[in-house]
């Protein structure tokens, strides 16, 4: 793919951290206003893919690797597993954060219309951020993985099929 | 909305997509038939959950408005999940078909008989 | 003890881990993950064989995700449960722990049989998926969550059934497997959506309690019976299944049947427990018997005339699939009158639920020996091979145990399922027992051209250099042997604890939906 033209990368680079910006929104305020992990993941990676598009495919892959994206998406998913075991006091998945008062988003849910209190949630929200984590190195890996068209088999094809 | 209307989309919906899965030869549009028919089992999801006159399910121990369900939304969200990762892998496939086939027409792609 | 309680969760927790790390790990080395594959397979099996005794011991059990407590499924006198319920009964447990037993075998199986290959990382979290997905499809409680665990296992083995990216035919199978079976998935998916819509529920005990039999459930039904029938194999939906078994790694094949039988689990649980109500009772049995005969006798005509041997025996795993659905179908229509099922209904429920467990074990053992000779001798094709026996005598003889399971040669535990389900569909009408008889007479025929081909016979020159399997990969087959010998030598005691408190789980709708409808505060 090669860079588009000048219009079009002027106006990414003026404009595309909002949308780095509107995915993190989305992603931390999941347990308040509709969103959370995979939808403000998606729109993180819009960037990404939005980036290649504009300014042709070398732009992103010299950056970042492929290694380093797929590190990220286990660490998120095993965050998430860990999340859920830790909650093996009473049941998996267990919210033993919500309510307790604790630093890490365990304030009490005020009664009434939703405010906005970004305090409140507990696990769901630390599942947010971690869903989140991995939706955006995911995405963005099949979206590298697509647009390099990289032949992913060594050279010479698997020569395991004959003895 | 007006009674049944929003079924009758979805139903469309869905006889387009199950039109492009079953007659079209092409497999890109294959797969895009397979997402139009995500597409209706999406919305008719989220048009299961509306109640007129009800109000956004953002309140904690709301009084005494009706609201729209919320379960529903959480549905949807789960099978949009879903579709990505079948659509991102059916295109992989067909990518890889193309490169070994050389053509994108499903009837030329029968190696496999019997 | 508190561990116990968990054992559900835990069931489903430590394939998800696996699939979760393995990426992870790979980037080390190979060989951790090599070592990571089969150690968490056998964790997972010891953790459904410890369910297994929990649930024959205290019965059926509850555990809902993210409560207070494992059991409390309708908290502060609610009448509707809340939560994801993981409900365990007798079938369920016994089917996870033969689904992992198959599981543990073919990771044993897949680390020298791969070592040839790259991307293992990336195949052991697809396994360890496909694995999680099965386990979950068996231990839900929750017709939404069935769709996911579903879908997992679906999305997981269309990568796999592809995985072997440089074969054409291979990609040409994934592409046909997947378009199919999303279109089916989606039906599940609908089925769901109206069952929701009309009930306001989504946990399939309460659904089952409202049952109304309306439009939209019929509706529901309709679509459950035909996509999951699609999913296990039934014959006018089976076109998908020879070119995705015949074109995947053997270790997945053999996995695959184990997945087939979770979908099928699906359709046993939606004809008696979700609608096994007297007023449809008798057409959803019926249907399950058409289905049934279709399948047996298509699957063994069609593998007749196969030439390669996994096509083959993807073929005869569909006749055997048509067992299984003719003995829950003839449980079902019998289920109208207690005298009948008395009689020969729970024998002949009893009769395919233990056929499910034996097939699992042959059918997997068969698709291993066949990855086996691929492995030693390069071929797939039978008028390729010829006189293996002197070179592979291990393989020989664990391919003849097996291939005289599936034909149903007595003792082996083949005989022993069949002989339950003749004698019980005879007494529902004497034609169905006729059309399984001439199955297992042209499987018996079939098994023999097979093993006459490859293992008999005059030694091929180009094959003169082939030999045995490295160890690991026996061990896994020898596992499987294993189970068939204790299930061929121990009929009694296994029917006796494992599967007639079963066949009696499915047929009892009550205590299914008591089961969670009466636990809470």
């Amino acid at each position: 793919m090669k860079p588009m033209s000048v219009v079009v990368r002027s106006v990414f680079c003026v404009f595309g951290w909002f949308v780095l910006v509107f995915g993190a929104y989305v992603i931390v305020h999941g347990h308040l206003t509709p969103g959370g992990g995979f939808q403000g993941g998606a729109v993180f990676a819009t960037f990404f893919a939005a980036l290649m598009a504009s300014l042709g495919e070398g732009a992103f892959g010299e950056s970042v690797s492929s290694r380093f994206l797929s590190t990220v998406e286990s660490l998120g998913l095993l965050l998430f597993w860990l999340l859920g075991l830790l909650g093996m006091g009473r049941t998996f998945f267990h919210n033993f954060l919500a309510g307790s008062g604790s630093i890490l988003f365990g304030g009490s849910v005020p009664v009434g219309p939703n405010e906005g209190a970004l305090a409140t949630g507990g696990t769901v929200a630390l599942m947010n951020l971690s869903v989140g984590m991995e939706v955006v190195a995911g995405l963005t890996l099949i979206t590298v993985y697509m647009a390099l068209a990289r032949l992913v088999v060594p050279d010479g094809g698997e020569r395991g099929h004959d003895r | 909305m007006t009674g049944s209307m929003p079924y009758v989309a979805v139903a469309v919906l869905f006889l387009c997509g199950l039109y492009m899965v079953l007659f079209e030869h092409n497999l890109f549009k294959i797969a895009l038939g397979i997402t139009v028919m995500e597409a209706s089992a999406n919305l008719f999801l989220v048009v299961l959950g509306y109640r007129s006159g009800g109000g956004i399910p953002v309140y904690t121990l709301a009084s005494r408005e009706a609201m729209v369900l919320p379960t529903p939304q959480a549905l949807t969200l789960t099978a949009i999940v879903i579709g990505l990762a079948t659509t991102a892998l059916l295109l992989s496939l067909v990518v890889w078909a193309y490169r070994h086939y050389g053509t994108l027409d499903i009837q030329q792609i029968r190696r496999l008989r019997g | 003890m508190r561990l116990d309680e968990h054992l559900p969760a835990l069931l489903l927790a430590l394939p998800l881990l696996g699939a979760f790390s393995a990426p992870l790990v790979g980037k080390g080395s190979r060989r951790w993950v090599e070592l990571l594959l089969p150690v968490l397979s056998g964790l997972t099996f010891a953790v459904a064989a410890a369910l297994l005794h929990r649930v024959s011991v205290g019965g059926t059990q509850l555990y809902v995700m993210g409560a207070e407590r494992a059991g409390l499924a309708l908290p502060s006198g609610m009448s509707l449960p809340i939560r994801i319920v993981l409900e365990v009964d007798a079938l369920s447990a016994l089917m996870a722990a033969s689904g992992s037993l198959v599981a543990f075998a073919c990771a044993l199986f897949a680390v020298p049989y791969m070592r040839r290959f790259s991307g293992f990382d990336k195949f052991a979290s697809l396994y360890f998926l496909l694995v999680a997905g099965m386990l979950g499809m068996e231990v839900t409680g929750d017709l939404f969550n069935f769709f996911v665990f579903l879908e997992i296992a679906s999305v997981a083995s269309y990568g796999l059934v592809a995985f072997w990216r440089d074969r054409p035919e291979a990609i040409e199978a994934g592409l046909k497997y997947t378009v199919v079976s999303t279109v089916a998935a989606l039906m599940v998916l609908f089925a769901a959506g109206f069952l929701y819509g009309n009930h306001g529920v989504l946990n399939m005990a309460a659904i089952a309690s409202r049952v109304d039999l309306g439009v939209a459930d019929k509706v529901a039904m309709a679509l459950l019976f035909g996509s999951l029938a699609m999913k296990a194999g039934a014959v006018p939906m089976h076109m998908w299944l020879p070119d995705a078994y015949g074109e995947a790694p053997s270790c997945v094949s053999a996995l695959l049947v184990s997945v087939s039988q979770a979908s099928l689990y699906g359709l046993f649980r939606t004809s008696f427990s979700l609608f096994g109500l007297p007023r449809v009772a008798p057409l959803l049995g019926w249907g399950l018997v058409v289905l049934g005969l279709l399948s047996m006798f298509v699957g063994v005509t069609m593998a007749i005339v196969q030439k390669e041997i996994k096509r083959l025996m993807a073929y005869h795993a569909i006749s055997q699939t048509g067992y299984m659905l003719l003995g829950v179908g003839v449980g079902l229509v019998a289920s109208l009158s207690p005298a009948r099922m008395e009689s020969f209904g729970l024998v002949a429920i009893g009769g395919a639920l233990y056929h499910v467990i034996n097939h699992a074990m042959y059918k997997g053992l068969l698709f291993l020996t066949a990855g086996a000779v691929y492995y030693s001798a390069g071929t797939r094709m039978l008028d390729q091979m010829g006189g293996l026996a002197r070179n592979m005598p291990k393989t020989a003889s664990l391919f003849a145990l097996a291939a005289a399971a599936i034909a149903g040669l007595p003792p082996v535990n083949g005989f022993t399922s069949k002989l339950l389900i003749y004698q019980s569909s005879y007494a529902l009408s004497p034609f169905l027992a006729a059309v399984g008889m001439i199955t297992s007479v042209l499987t018996l025929a079939s098994f023999v051209k097979i093993f006459q081909s490859a293992f008999l016979g005059p030694a091929l020159p180009e094959l003169s250099e082939v030999r045995e399997v490295p160890a690991p990969m026996l061990a896994g087959m020898a596992l499987l042997a294993l189970a068939i010998a204790g299930l061929s030598l121990l009929p009694g005691p296994v029917l006796e604890h494992m599967v007639m408190p079963a066949a009696r789980a499915l047929a009892d709708r009550g205590a299914y939906i008591a089961a969670v409808m009466g636990g809470g505060m």
